[in-house]
């Protein structure tokens, strides 16, 4: 498979692209017509950028994930919307002070049937990024203020009170660290949803897409279901601001992303993720579409099992599967 | 997951508490840097005689200070288990076994239950000498404990926050207490029992943001740090200085997230106060009992 070409690249797929230029390389001198056979060479320096690329992306680090999920041209909140949904009507503010950029959410038709139950009203929210330099700034880069949190979980009250499924995506560095924030109240904010979200009579999955990252992407994060892109990452802290407070320097940002244990596949074995949704070779950004379509087809496979349980059945084991997570030991 | 259905450990008499305050007689205050002694400050419930400033106090040291006299202390055997086998400068297996050694406590936060001006009261409370007072998967457990007897035996809870946030080193195991917790506060609230937090110093990141706001009442010790990021991020994220008294106990008053500041010298009395006037029934009850019929 061939991936599609980006702009940016990362560190780590540096000898793969080189490898990949020499091979074009040699394809634009076959096609000058030097007379030369150079179609044995071409075969096989091929299948050194097909193994080189497997080798690499079928062995990532942790960190490499972290890096994938924070690529500039991942898919956002709103590509996925946008592929996951039909009439979506984006909803703004929280009626209490203002609209949050980096949050947003609205009603839309599920397209289930393309997913293999049915088309169904949802409401789908979730952190947003800009894609551009303008745009980054504009959204906060994924951060919500209080106000994001408040439309959420105005949202969110409103696909109960119509009885609609609730669907949130998770991308966020974590809540916006600001003065304002503070004085609007981010830590009640964020505390409000866990405990709604925790009571909410209807559906709730969570799928995180990019980087959830602590408390603010907890924010909208309570839910029957959990579940993660392949490479995406959710913890309690960002791999840099852990290496800064444990290790005392920015520069163990690696090690602190395999002490943390923060990958999709890490949060399976530790029972909080239920499922991890693939995503193309090198990362969701090398087809939108098709990772749209993974997160597509689970969420339709979990919303038909929900949607056997009672109000009062799906807020006791939403309780409960949170009661499960953690462990100690008595002495 | 492991869970442990315990009932209780020893009863403590109220002569047991450990505090924060520096050893030695003679000690330097964290308000107006005067010498104090230490007998001056435990008199006064650990507030400086001379500023009032509010050194911190141990889970023990508050079960003792509310408690109208005995109560049982639950939950105090739980550790931690380094559930993600985590490792950074120092293992954390091994910084859970120095801490234990040097604190003599099992982890960041310790329940109770006794009577408090005669109404039961069902209290979690934390330890900041314990990794900063840090949630991981046995703060979480404790905290759910204490609310879970509040709603099963119907009666109000206290949770004293004293925490640095989410324990690092369990990584989203420590994130997921958050929200365990308050899924708890959800039964707790519906049973229609108060659930009040006493915020002292510090009460930051992931507590805060999580059980610590979620109180019917929210009181909190004058002068403490209270906030979800930490000053120093929000300094680095405005490329400026914070106003004065930025994050306090004083400003949460102000920016309305804060109901009450109370002298920890006057706490006992106020809470009984606030107790009697939202268990008033319970008071009618009680009061009625001891009134011989009249006719
Ligand atoms: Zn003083």
């Amino acid at each position: 498979m061939a991936a599609k070409k980006t702009t940016h690249l990362l560190e780590f797929e540096r000898p793969l692209a080189d490898l990949e230029a020499k091979l074009e390389e040699m394809r634009a001198i076959r096609n000058e017509d030097t007379g030369k056979d150079l179609g044995d060479s071409i075969a096989a320096l091929e299948s050194r950028v097909d193994d080189l690329r497997t080798s690499i992306y079928k062995n990532l680090t942790r960190w490499q994930r972290v890096q994938i999920a924070r690529h500039p041209d991942r898919p956002y909140s709103l590509d996925h919307i946008e592929n996951l949904t039909e009439g979506f009507v984006e909803l703004h503010g929280d009626r209490l002070f203002g609209d949050d950029p980096a949050m947003v959410g609205g009603f839309g038709t599920f397209k289930g049937s393309k997913f293999g139950s049915e088309d169904q009203t949802v409401m789908i929210l979730g952190h947003q990024k800009g894609r551009d330099t303008k745009n980054r700034k504009y959204r906060r880069f994924g951060m919500p203020n209080p106000e994001g949190y408040r439309k959420a979980l105005r949202l969110m009250e409103l696909a109960v009170r119509f009885n609609k499924p609730i669907i949130t995506l998770l991308d966020t560095p974590g809540a916006f660290p600001g003065q304002e924030a503070e004085e609007r109240g981010q830590a009640e904010a964020i505390a409000r949803n866990l405990f709604e979200m925790a009571r909410m009579p209807v559906p709730i999955i969570v799928v995180v897409i990019g980087e959830g990252a602590s408390g603010g992407a907890l924010g909208i994060g309570v839910g029957d279901r959990m579940l993660m892109l392949e490479n995406a990452w959710y913890s309690v802290i960002s791999p840099e601001n852990c290496s800064a407070i444990l290790w005392r320097s920015w520069d163990y940002k690696e090690e602190a992303a395999r002490a943390l244990k923060l990958t999709a596949h890490d949060l399976v074995e530790q029972k909080i993720v239920d499922e991890v949704i693939p995503e193309p070779l090198g990362g969701a950004h090398h087809d939108a579409v098709s990772t749209s379509a993974g997160i597509g087809k689970a969420i339709a496979s979990h919303l038909s099992q929900l949607k056997k349980l009672s109000p009062e059945e799906l807020i006791a084991s939403r309780i409960a599967k949170f009661d499960e997570i953690g462990s100690f030991a008595e002495v | 997951m492991s869970w442990f259905k315990r009932k209780s450990a020893g009863i403590k008499t109220s002569s047991s508490g450990r505090n924060d305050v520096p050893d030695g007689q003679w000690i330097k205050c964290g308000g107006c840097s005067d010498t104090v002694n230490r007998r001056e400050i435990e008199k006064q419930n650990l507030v400086c005689p001379k500023c009032d400033y509010h050194f911190k106090m141990s889970s023990m040291g508050y079960f003792d200070l509310l408690y109208d006299g005995d109560y049982e202390v639950h939950d105090d055997n739980l550790i931690s288990v380094d559930p993600l086998g985590f490792k950074d400068r120092k293992a954390y297996a091994d910084r859970i076994v120095a801490t234990r050694e040097k604190t003599g406590l099992n982890d960041a936060a310790k329940a109770a239950v006794g009577k408090i001006g005669g109404h039961s009261l069902s209290i979690a409370a934390m330890d900041f000498s314990f990794i900063g007072g840090s949630m991981g998967s046995v703060v979480g457990e404790v905290v759910t404990r204490a609310i879970r007897r509040g709603y099963e035996q119907k009666m109000p809870v206290l949770v004293i926050a004293q925490s640095g946030g989410a324990r690092m080193m369990e990584g989203a195991l420590s994130l997921m207490q958050m929200a365990k917790t308050s899924a708890h506060l959800t039964r707790l609230s519906e049973a229609g029992l108060p659930f009040i937090v006493l915020l002292t110093n510090p009460t930051t990141g992931g507590v805060t943001a999580s059980f610590a706001m979620l109180g019917d009442f929210h009181i909190a010790e004058p002068g403490a740090l209270i906030g979800f990021a930490g000053p120093r991020v929000i300094r680095e994220t405005m490329g400026q200085d914070l106003p004065k008294g930025f994050q306090t106990s004083e400003f949460l008053l102000e920016k309305g997230f804060v109901d009450l500041i109370i002298d920890r010298r006057e706490l006992r009395q106020e809470l009984i106060h606030l107790l009697d006037l939202i268990m008033e029934e319970k008071v009618n009850v009680r009061k009625k009992k001891k009134t011989p019929a009249a006719k």
